[in-house]
């Protein structure tokens, strides 16, 4: 039995040591949002926050994780309130959203450090995050968005 | 006969609420007829009324949306024009996926299709009726309730309206506007009373997308559910032998191992633990007939069918006789093009999940296509097709890969056979390696000029394999295959003679349609030899087109030319830079589209995109922008890199590090410029994908002299 602490909460699962961390998020936990897209850490699907940073939780075996904090989208907020979910509503990025999960956690660290990201700011923390239906000008914008929102803007 | 329309039927009409069955006017004429059940070996379903509207007592409504969401916003922008009909806020309307239904068959494409760029083109006149019918019935029944004549009552936000401000909602309404006969001759609202559509409404399913609850295929999970991971042939076409699952049997999680009509599936508690076992199995395989195909004999097979047996392609269009005027022209060009196999790369890898429930099966799955999913079902669970259900989920992307249903069968078996619940869910490797993938096709173009550098005659023959072959064979019986012709048989300068056919030479294995499907690859051959035509008349590319654009007599070509170069700043680009420009008319939308790039260290910096697009009215232009600024950047990802190759029989390319797609980093600038139109609409899920290949090999040649002729441009070593 392993105990994970995940999105505030301590959580036991019955799992080994070597399954990654998506796989027990979503099918032990189920915890979906978070999605699976190479399982390989090329696209970043998986994205999920581990001690605050974005991390590929396919390539991270749930032994690994300890007792640091994991955060899903699940946690980022109870009611879509997080300034990157705000500013992803506004301005309604998602087309066939599977990537999004994994592009607002990216994102969601980027604002925790970064209060203005500038464009080169934002491609390197997003670069890793895939979007097939090609979504980037609205994340780009939703980013600066979301920093905005985040240092108290309307 | 308990089917679920049934079920449904009368489960609304026992709640006391609307159920509208609306029986289509006749249809258009199919130019491409269905890859109904029965094209893929399955009898079509029975001819049903079905619903489109249900609306409770409680007046809430829900509309069955007949097209699947797969990021195109369907969801939003259909549910906006029933909702415009009806006088009701569209995001009020509770939206749901329509089973599968002959009721639901897309009228362009003669089957339950989403796909072909379509979903608004085909829905602007019937859901528009839909809706209408349903508003009279209301108005009619408080009509009669109020013993007042119907053309005195208004609607207003859910309400049937009396001139003295009276109101019966239409929860009030419904039972007593069930009962009322379907009203003949309801025109739709007039274009100018549009209140909602036409405008930037936000999508109605961003809300689930930001939080991470929108059920897309992966997501389906019932009760005693197992996971399944399927072992596929390596060889494309392959088949079991045998095998030994001896070493997988005994790992943890481990349940069931079972041989199925697509591969060998393991089935355990957890999906990783299923992947895990799958991978150790020893399947011996019967390689079957690819097992020593490979691109360059894919290739050569193309080049060799051209070359002998080029008489017997089809003509699709042959004005005047440009042999003639290319035999006796003084100044000829010829060129051969050449287009890759590519790979949908739907980010949500391929799934099914498939749920017995007494003598019946259900799946929950990513599909473009309920009635072959349906079929795909019976045929799997050996149960008729009105005990086969299929309920759509998100998609998480289509792009012509969910119009097959290969991922269908091993699920639907599998849970038959443990009459249990399997979802069954491909990882990357396996989606990468076992598509249906976009034709390769080779091009053999021959244009005249006249010594005034005008052209004479454009001959286009176009060679590779015809999707629609496959998918709907009767639909290409009498006629040649239409999704090898895209943006090829409406060639639209000034030409006399002008002559486009299609050879069809098939390569071995399954290929399908995808994202623009012929557009993208005719396009690509057509638009780039344009240029070298221009180029040979001593012309620049843009003012070439025009002036070959003089006696043509539909406007919105040279529109969307014109504004796509004012805006890009055409032939003013900064020092570095160079231009390419592409024009094109596909599914009923105009384009022209300006590539900026320069050259560092001798590969391709794409630095802007600029695109100007009539595709006549819109529901929803915010969905409308990012559908064209998405199709740019799919676009970009197969110019640039775009190739999936096989080695005896084997593809090559297993993930996103050998197939790229481009990433934030790599996006150019894009600027979109949608030219307000009255005209009908256009589709516009798809056009802008083709215009991007073209347009950049230009502005390489502009900027280096070298001419791409074969995709991807990494080939060339620019990328």
């Amino acid at each position: 039995m392993i105990t994970l602490n995940i999105n505030g909460k301590a959580v036991d699962v019955d799992a080994a040591a070597d399954t990654p961390l998506l796989w027990v998020l979503r099918d032990t936990l189920g915890l979906q949002g978070t999605k699976f897209g190479c399982g390989a850490g090329l696209c970043g699907a998986c994205t999920v926050h581990l001690a605050g940073s974005p991390v590929r939780s396919c390539q991270t075996p749930v032994g690994a994780v300890g007792d640091n904090a994991i955060t899903t989208v699940e946690g980022l907020s109870a009611d879509s309130s997080h300034p990157v979910q705000r500013a992803w509503l506004e301005i309604d990025v998602p087309q066939c959203g599977y990537c999004q999960s994994g592009q607002i956690m990216s994102a969601a660290a980027l604002i925790a450090n970064n209060k203005a990201p500038t464009d080169a700011d934002i491609d390197d923390a997003m670069k890793g995050n895939l979007c097939r239906c090609g979504t980037y000008d609205r994340i780009r914008t939703a980013i600066k968005r979301a920093a905005d929102l985040a240092g108290g803007a309307k | 006969m308990n089917t679920r329309r049934d079920f449904l039927k009368s489960s609304a009409v026992a709640g006391g609420g609307l159920l509208i069955a609306i029986q289509l006017p006749g249809c258009a004429p199919a130019p491409a007829p269905a890859p109904k059940a029965a094209a893929l070996g399955n009898p079509t379903a029975p001819v049903q009324p079905s619903a489109w509207l249900r609306i409770g007592t409680d007046g809430g409504i829900t509309f069955l949306v007949d097209k699947s969401e797969m990021g195109q916003g369907v969801y939003t922008s259909l549910t906006t024009l029933v909702a415009e009909e009806l006088d009701v806020p569209a995001n009020s309307i509770h939206f749901e996926a329509a089973p599968p239904g002959d009721v639901y068959v897309n009228g362009l494409l003669g089957g339950q299709i989403t796909g072909g760029s379509t979903a608004v083109r085909e829905g602007w006149d019937k859901i528009r009726k839909t809706g209408a019918e349903v508003r009279a019935r209301l108005v009619q029944a408080a009509a009669e309730h109020w013993k007042v004549d119907a053309a005195q009552l208004r609607t207003e936000n859910g309400a049937v309206v009396k001139s003295d401000g009276t109101r019966l909602t239409y929860g009030q309404l419904a039972t007593a506007a069930g009962a009322l006969p379907a009203p003949a001759n309801v025109t739709p609202k007039a274009v100018s009373a549009f209140t909602q559509v036409g405008k930037p409404t936000k999508r109605f399913d961003t809300p689930l997308k930001v939080n991470g609850t929108a059920p897309y295929g992966i997501d389906q999970r019932f009760p005693n559910m197992l996971f399944g991971a399927l072992a596929q042939s390596p060889v494309l076409g392959g088949s079991v032998k045998s095998f030994d699952d001896s070493r997988a049997k005994g790992m943890p999680g481990v349940q069931n191992i079972l041989q199925t009509s697509t591969g060998v599936v393991v089935l355990a508690d957890s999906w990783w633990q299923a992947r895990k076992a799958r991978d150790v199995l020893d399947i011996q395989w019967d390689a079957g007939p690819n097992a020593t195909l490979s691109n360059a004999s894919i290739s050569a097979g193309l080049a060799d069918a051209l070359a002998k047996h080029g008489a017997d392609a089809k003509v699709a269009r042959n004005d005047g006789d440009a042999d003639a005027a290319l035999a006796k022209s003084k100044k000829k060009v010829e060129a051969v093009y050449e287009l890759p196999l590519l790979a949908h790369a739907t980010l949500e890898p391929q799934n099914c999940t498939a749920v017995p429930e007494g003598d019946a099966m259900h799946i929950y799955a990513p599909t473009q296509v309920q009635q072959a999913a349906q079929g795909a079902v019976a045929k799997a669970a050996g149960v008729p097709l009105e005990k086969a259900f299929v309920h759509t989920t998100y998609l998480g992307g289509g792009f012509g890969r969910r119009l097959e249903v290969d991922f269908i069968p091993a699920a639907v078996e599998a849970a038959k056979a443990v009459n249990r619940p399997v979802k069954v869910l491909w990882t990357r490797e396996d989606d990468t390696t076992h598509d249906y993938y976009r034709p390769p096709y080779r091009h053999r173009c021959s244009a005249a000029l006249t010594p005034d550098g005008k052209l004479a005659a454009w001959k286009f023959e176009i060679c590779g394999p015809s999707v629609t072959s496959r998918w709907a064979p009767a639909a290409v019986e009498k006629q040649i295959d239409p999704f090898v012709l895209e943006a090829a048989q409406n060639y639209p300068y000034d030409a006399e003679n002008v002559h486009v056919s299609f050879l069809q030479h098939e390569i071995g294995i399954n290929v399908g349609y995808m994202r623009s499907v012929s557009h993208a690859t005719n396009c690509f051959a057509a638009e780039s030899f344009m240029d070298e035509l221009a180029y040979a008349a001593g012309k620049d590319p843009y003012e070439f087109r025009h002036a070959m654009l003089e006696k043509q007599a539909d406007p919105r070509w040279r529109q969307v030319l014109e504004h796509a170069a004012a805006r890009a700043g055409w032939g003013k680009a900064p020092a570095g830079r160079f231009q390419g420009i592409a024009l094109m008319q596909g599914y009923d939308t105009y384009l022209a589209l300006v590539a900026e790039i320069s050259l560092e260290n001798g590969k391709v910096r794409v630095h802007k995109i600029t695109s100007a697009v009539d595709l006549g009215q819109m529901v929803n232009p915010s969905i409308v922008d990012a559908q064209i600024r998405g199709g740019i950047l799919f676009g970009l990802s197969t110019a640039l890199w775009g190739d999936i190759t096989i080695d005896k029989g084997v593809v090559q390319q297993k993930t996103f590090d050998t197939y790229r797609l481009v990433r934030m980093n790599e996006a150019p600038q894009i600027d979109v410029e949608i030219i307000a139109s009255t005209e009908k609409p256009g589709g516009i899920g798809e056009p802008s994908v083709a215009l991007v290949a073209p347009a950049i090999c230009n502005a390489i040649y502009a900027a280096t002299k070298s001419r791409i002729r074969s995709l991807p441009i990494a080939k060339h070593g620019f990328a």
